[in-house]
């Protein structure tokens, strides 16, 4: 078994998003749902964190931001698209400065749309995205070497 | 009497990390009931640090790893001494050498919010400092031995006579367990002021071995809190071990009452009580006692 999916650690990064989904991220924390019960910390440090959630799309301006925080994660890791600004670009696909979906500039393993998406839905991601994360660690160690 | 110590020493390095880590569990457990929330399982702080040790490593240049295994091994060393017995100066200095490491662990990397912590981390030594070594001091004027052993057998409880100084004792175990309002270089809580400040560059084995420093030092500092209630008899021993635990959920309802604050409060403060309870109470042992 993986200690993985036992205390995932999770960094959030605020791309283009109109803080709808990130109030809805915030909100998966707060007493109400309480993902810590499930080991899950809020780091805000890429070094210490197993999935990136991102919100909002990609732009310009961020998207050397979020390809430097992926990078700066070490493995295995995990990325949750969360709303749908994040999955495709939603409304705001076709404007002039709008690149798309997160999965335009690094790999994304989880899509959660809605317009906020809801913390429940949020949860459920997290919790999909949990097995991916167990699956890349066992990948990972049966490579060899590169973990002790 | 010597074998004895030495199998205290052992049992320090098998069985602190265990209580250590419970500790911390019960700490978050407790935590998360005072918010009303259900909280991790006690043993995540377990589960965190197998997940570090499983996690690839990510290192900013090769001197950080030595100095933050340096940190820990003189945290043991420093429990070690102790539990066999030891002088508690060099307790002292052995514990303020591992956290002169763990600066030079944060120093070595260029990122602002780890030079900052590490900034912190000397003023929160130089906060605390003073009142660890005016407690050892106490503990040789009220017994006459500076040897930890001495004092678990001396004839009389070291708490009446040293009561000002147990309060300034409890006063920086804020600060040694970071905890609110002093944990300004380093702090156990999700967003901080400045990310994690000491930790932020560490990842993987690394930081799993800060934490476990981090379980090794509590049990030693609970340790100096049950030498106050020594006095070579069993019931003695009972009340110490009952008032380092109460001790240490103390710290824990500090923590989630309180806010962070500046360094400048946390030294102000700490100095402010060192000077009151620890000196004042030095003076008496030395004169009145």
């Amino acid at each position: 078994m993986s200690y993985s999916t036992k205390s995932p650690w999770i960094i959030h990064y605020d791309g283009s998003s109109c803080n709808g989904c990130d109030i809805e991220v915030l909100a998966c924390l707060t007493p109400m749902y309480d993902l810590e019960r499930f080991g899950i910390v809020n780091t805000g440090n890429p070094k210490h964190a197993d999935i990136l959630l991102i919100t909002g799309s990609i732009n310009e301006q961020n998207r050397d931001v979020v390809k430097q925080i992926y990078e700066q994660m070490p493995e295995p890791k995990v990325v949750v698209a969360i709303g749908i600004c994040a999955t495709s670009g939603g409304v705001f696909k076709k404007c002039y400065n709008i690149l798309g979906g997160v999965d335009k500039v690094i790999p994304v393993d989880i899509y959660v749309p809605g317009c906020a998406a809801r913390p429940e839905a949020i949860i459920d991601g997290v919790v999909k995205a949990l097995r991916i994360l167990e699956e890349k660690s066992k990948a990972l160690h049966n490579k060899g070497g590169k973990v002790q | 009497m010597n074998v004895l110590y030495l199998v205290s020493m052992i049992g320090y390095i098998v069985l602190a990390p265990i209580f250590g880590l419970v500790l911390a569990g019960l700490d978050r457990k407790v935590s998360a009931r005072m918010q009303r929330r259900v909280g991790p399982p006690v043993v995540q702080p377990y589960y965190d640090v197998r997940k570090l040790m499983e996690k690839d490593q990510v290192t900013v240049n090769k001197v950080q790893d030595f100095y933050v295994f340096c940190f820990l091994l003189f945290i043991v060393i420093t429990g070690c001494i102790f539990f066999a017995g030891g002088d508690l100066l060099l307790v002292v200095f052995t514990l303020t050498l591992a956290n002169v490491f763990l600066v030079l662990a944060a120093y070595s990397s260029n990122s602002p919010y780890s030079q900052v912590g590490a900034e912190r981390e000397l003023y929160q030594m130089m906060a605390y400092e003073p009142m660890v070594l005016l407690t050892m001091i106490g503990f040789y004027l009220a017994v006459g031995s500076f040897n930890v052993s001495d004092i678990l057998n001396g004839d009389k409880m070291p708490i009446v006579t040293m009561v000002g100084i147990f309060v300034g004792f409890l006063f920086i175990l804020t600060i040694k367990f970071r905890k609110s309002p002093f944990d300004l270089s380093m702090s156990h809580h999700a967003h901080q002021d400045i990310v994690k400040g000491v930790t932020t560059e560490f990842s993987g084995r690394t930081l799993a071995y800060v934490e476990i420093a981090h379980w090794y030092e509590n049990i030693m500092l609970l340790g100096i809190v049950f030498l106050f209630f020594c006095n070579g008899t069993w019931w003695g021993y009972v009340i110490g071990v009952v008032v380092a635990a109460v001790s240490f959920f103390l710290e824990t309802f500090i923590d989630n009452s309180f806010a962070r604050m500046k360094w400048q409060v946390a030294l102000k403060s700490s100095w402010v009580v060192s000077i009151l309870f620890g000196l004042i109470n030095v003076a008496l042992l030395i004169w009145v006692f």
